[in-house]
């Protein structure tokens, strides 16, 4: 550069490394964040399994001695939590931040170093969470956090663990509304031209209301982690019952929150479900319109449905009647996607493969989840349930068998994407049915033991009440989905070194993502696509025949266009340039977190300060770094 | 295939054009002032729930001087006016007008706060506390949250008034689109006192 410029202070230079452990610390390609995201989440996943086999290592046999009471509420707390805010969230995020820009055409998202900073504040929120464990211990009241036991200060001295549920579920959730903003901004102004709002990918849709429910939901569960940091930290009065506070007012504000999280946690899969299925079925999605307007409907009906986990409180019969009727309600939207899943299927050329598997098992386990749900909605019913290990079964089947089962999916699908490699087929088949099979004996036996009368949450049981064989079986099965989890484990790592070369579209497949090479350059799209169809890349490969089934375009028709555009591919591409400072603004989080849990004004400036910082840097830095 | 040829190159030239034609900020932070709605409307939901809860401290009847809040309601309404004017001067380039009114802005809502603080210590000496009653609870923390986005939004203006004096909002252009960024949350700041001033404070 030729002109003469001021020359900028070191610390506002922007980092440049391209390579190496400060080329990921920095950066803020939406793909580099994504596959962060991904690990971060899965590493958490790894803990909250360990969690839950201790659990039910100590629920194997009546009388268990192996953990005490006190660990056991915390394993079950913290193992809701991680698999909750830690594991289904920031994976759903990876593959929002991987695969939005890429399935919407364009080069990055909306404010890239704004992505960052969600990836940084989401990992110092859950690293602030489990630090709680080296504090003495953590959090112990549930994932609900349920008032006034969470509320009242501890009961001994230097009992900081629901604080650190508190704070910790607060950073996080500024990591998913920073992230939310962005990619509502990503998918309503990014997207390339041509693909008008009904031409989007579902599984774009289903990110574009997942991020919306984000947008609403997480200031309500603020306010009311917010409420129990005042009540614990200053003797606030919000939720002590002796001081004229409602403990209830938690209960509506947590599921006010709480039943827009369950969508936020499944609508994800749904949305690479919704991806997979046409692709293995070389059919396009059965009644896009109607899966679409299905999760835009569960999206607002979402709201209007929390009182359903309130059922036993006691807010009489009017409000348990609208709330059961509207609760019966939504599960119709859900009925509609099955149906159309199915009809996808129905007549197409299936291949089962390893995504197709998990897409099928996603559908067949969140009917079982869906059905026992409904179940639910009525209310003698509800009332014989609260509490009992029905409803453990009833949410893993759709937080594990649909949602986890889906993310899976979708990781197989999208792994030759990724990293240019196909994954291993026989191993991705070995995982996907034991997984299935632990799954299943790990959280059938459940619902038996709940209508027997098991109750959640206690750390043990006695013998004699026809429990023993149902828990036997059940930890057996947990042990299964641990070694399941290795298997698939040891085919990324290899697959990851040496699979099989995968090429631009190794599925002939239907979306935007398939026509760059595998794995994407930086600058994703070396020619911003036009579209002017629904899966656009699918009829840029074949036309229909009089009875609508698909016949080849003719090699040299339409590709050579894009061919030569991507001869020249990058030159002239300005991507982001990388930046410390989301990282900065990050760390004064959790330092700001343990100025509350210490009462030490002092670490609350310093981290305010911090974040500051990191702000006042962001705003000044150069918008991209000088060239050489 | 000629068509498409001609969209790219006219995506090409202009690498700030977007599908919907509005600014990527502008969008983001009306998505996030939506978000903000729901936290006020959390916090405001709870206070109407407790504004009766006193127990034996004093009501909002024994506390509340509606003179004096409707005059530091008046004076942050203002600066609304002030940042207005703010906002026009930079569209005209007119950068000194700009530093005025941005310190005017800020002024006004320093006053706002000043009186705000003064109003609490004023309850606490009334025997209202955070700890006296749900009633308490409630009203500090909504109202103390409210004052804290009121504080973040002059650390906001006085930074854009010292980008403005380090030359730094230049082109104008993209400068004015930061102060207009500022002066949507500002006013969102004020929109939402009118509503807690009316709700919290109004109301029989």
């Amino acid at each position: 550069m030729a002109m003469v410029t001021t020359p900028t202070p070191w610390f506002l230079r922007r980092p440049k490394a391209s390579h190496g452990i400060w080329s990921w610390v920095t950066t803020v390609d939406h793909k580099r964040i994504g596959i962060m995201y991904g690990y971060t989440a899965f590493v958490f996943f790894i803990l909250g399994g360990l969690e839950a086999l201790l659990i039910r290592a100590q629920l194997a046999t009546p009388e268990g001695k192996l953990i005490s009471a006190d660990l056991y509420n915390q394993l079950f707390t913290t193992h809701g939590v991680t698999m909750i805010f830690l594991v289904v969230m920031p994976m759903g995020a990876a593959f929002f931040n991987y695969f939005i820009p890429l399935m919407i055409g364009a080069r990055d998202v909306a404010f890239p170093r704004l992505n960052s900073l969600s990836y940084w504040v989401f990992l110092f929120g859950g690293l602030f969470l489990y630090s709680s464990w080296f504090f003495g211990g953590a959090p112990d009241g549930g994932w609900f956090g349920y008032a006034p036991l969470s509320s009242s200060a501890g009961f001994l001295p230097g009992d900081h663990r629901i604080d650190f549920y508190a704070l910790g579920l607060q950073i996080l959730g500024v990591a998913s509304i920073v992230a939310s903003a962005n990619f509502i901004t990503t998918i309503l102004n990014m997207r390339a031209p041509g693909m008008k709002l009904m031409k989007m990918p579902v599984f774009i849709w289903m990110s574009l209301v997942v991020n919306f429910l984000l947008l609403f939901a997480m200031p309500v569960i603020a306010v009311a982690l917010f409420f129990m940091t005042f009540d614990r930290t200053f003797g606030a009065l919000f939720f002590a019952p002796a001081g004229g506070g409602d403990p209830i007012l938690w209960q509506h504000l947590f599921w006010l929150f709480g039943h827009p999280e369950v969508y936020i946690l499944i609508l994800p899969a749904m949305g690479i479900v919704s991806e997979i299925l046409p692709v293995f079925s070389r059919k396009p999605l059965f009644g896009y319109s109607f899966v679409v307007f299905s999760g835009a409907a569960i999206g607002f009906m979402g709201w209007g449905v929390w009182a359903h986990h309130m059922f036993t409180v006691g807010l009489g019969p009017a409000a348990n009647s609208a709330f059961a009727v509207s609760t019966m309600f939504i599960a119709v939207p859900t009925g509609v996607k099955i149906f159309n899943w199915m009809a996808t299927m129905a007549g197409g050329s299936l291949k089962f493969k390893t995504p197709m598997l998990f897409s099928i098992g996603f559908i067949a386990m969140f009917i079982i989840g869906g059905l026992s749900g409904v179940t639910h909605s009525i209310v003698p019913h509800d009332a014989q349930q609260q509490d009992t290990y029905y409803i453990v079964a009833h949410f893993h089947y759709v937080l594990f068998g649909g949602a986890i089962i889906g993310l899976f999916g979708g990781l197989y699908f999208w792994f030759p994407k990724i990293y240019g490699k196909m994954m291993d087929e026989r191993l991705g088949k070995i995982h996907f049915w034991m997984m299935l099979i632990g799954f299943n004996m790990t959280f059938g036996p459940f619902h038996i033991l709940g209508l027997k009368g098991m109750p959640r949450r206690y750390y043990t049981y006695q013998a004699g009440l026809g429990w023993e064989m149902w828990n036997m079986l059940s930890t057996v099965g947990a042990f299964l989905i641990a070694a399941s989890t290795l298997v698939f484990m040891h085919n990324w790592v290899k697959s990851k070194r040496k699979g099989e070369i995968a090429g631009n579209d190794p599925w002939d497949a239907r979306t935007l993502e398939w026509t760059i090479p595998s794995p994407p350059p930086e600058y994703n799209f070396a020619v911003i696509p036009t579209v002017t169809e629904r899966d656009d890349f699918w009829h840029r490969k074949y036309k229909e025949d009089k009875k609508g089934r698909p016949v080849p375009v003719p090699v040299g028709g339409s590709e050579e266009h894009s061919e030569d555009a991507e001869h020249d591919a990058g030159h002239g591409i300005h991507m982001p340039s990388p930046s410390y400072f989301p990282l900065v603004a990050a760390i004064g989080m959790p330092v700001a977190g343990f100025a509350v849990i210490l009462h030490s004004w002092p670490l609350g400036i310093v981290g305010t300060v911090i974040t500051l910082a990191g702000f006042y840097g962001w705003v000044l830095e150069p918008a991209t770094a000088e060239e050489h | 295939m000629h068509d498409a040829t001609v969209e790219e190159t006219h995506a090409e030239h202009d690498p700030h054009a977007t599908y919907t034609g509005l600014d990527n900020v502008k969008l983001a932070m009306w998505a996030f002032l939506g978000s903000e709605c729901l936290f006020f409307g959390a916090l405001i939901a709870s206070h109407l729930l407790y504004r009766n809860r006193t127990g034996t401290g004093p009501t909002r009847h024994d506390v509340y001087d509606i003179p004096y809040t409707s005059v530091s309601s008046f004076v942050l309404l203002m600066s609304s006016l002030t940042m207005v004017l703010a906002l026009a001067a930079i569209q005209r380039g007119d950068h000194r007008k700009l530093r005025i009114w941005l310190l005017a802005t800020s002024l006004l809502g320093a006053s706002f706060i000043g009186g705000q603080f003064f109003e609490f210590t004023e309850f606490v000496h009334k025997g209202l506390t955070l700890q006296t009653s749900p009633f308490g609870s409630s009203f500090f923390v909504l109202t103390g949250f409210h004052g804290t986005h009121v504080a973040i939004g002059i650390l906001m203006l006085l930074t854009m008034y010292t980008l403005s004096k380090l030359g730094k909002l230049d082109p104008f252009s993209e400068g004015a689109k930061k102060v207009e960024m500022v002066g949507l949350y500002w006013h969102f700041v004020d929109i939402i006192w009118i509503v807690i001033f009316t709700v919290v404070y109004l109301f029989p």
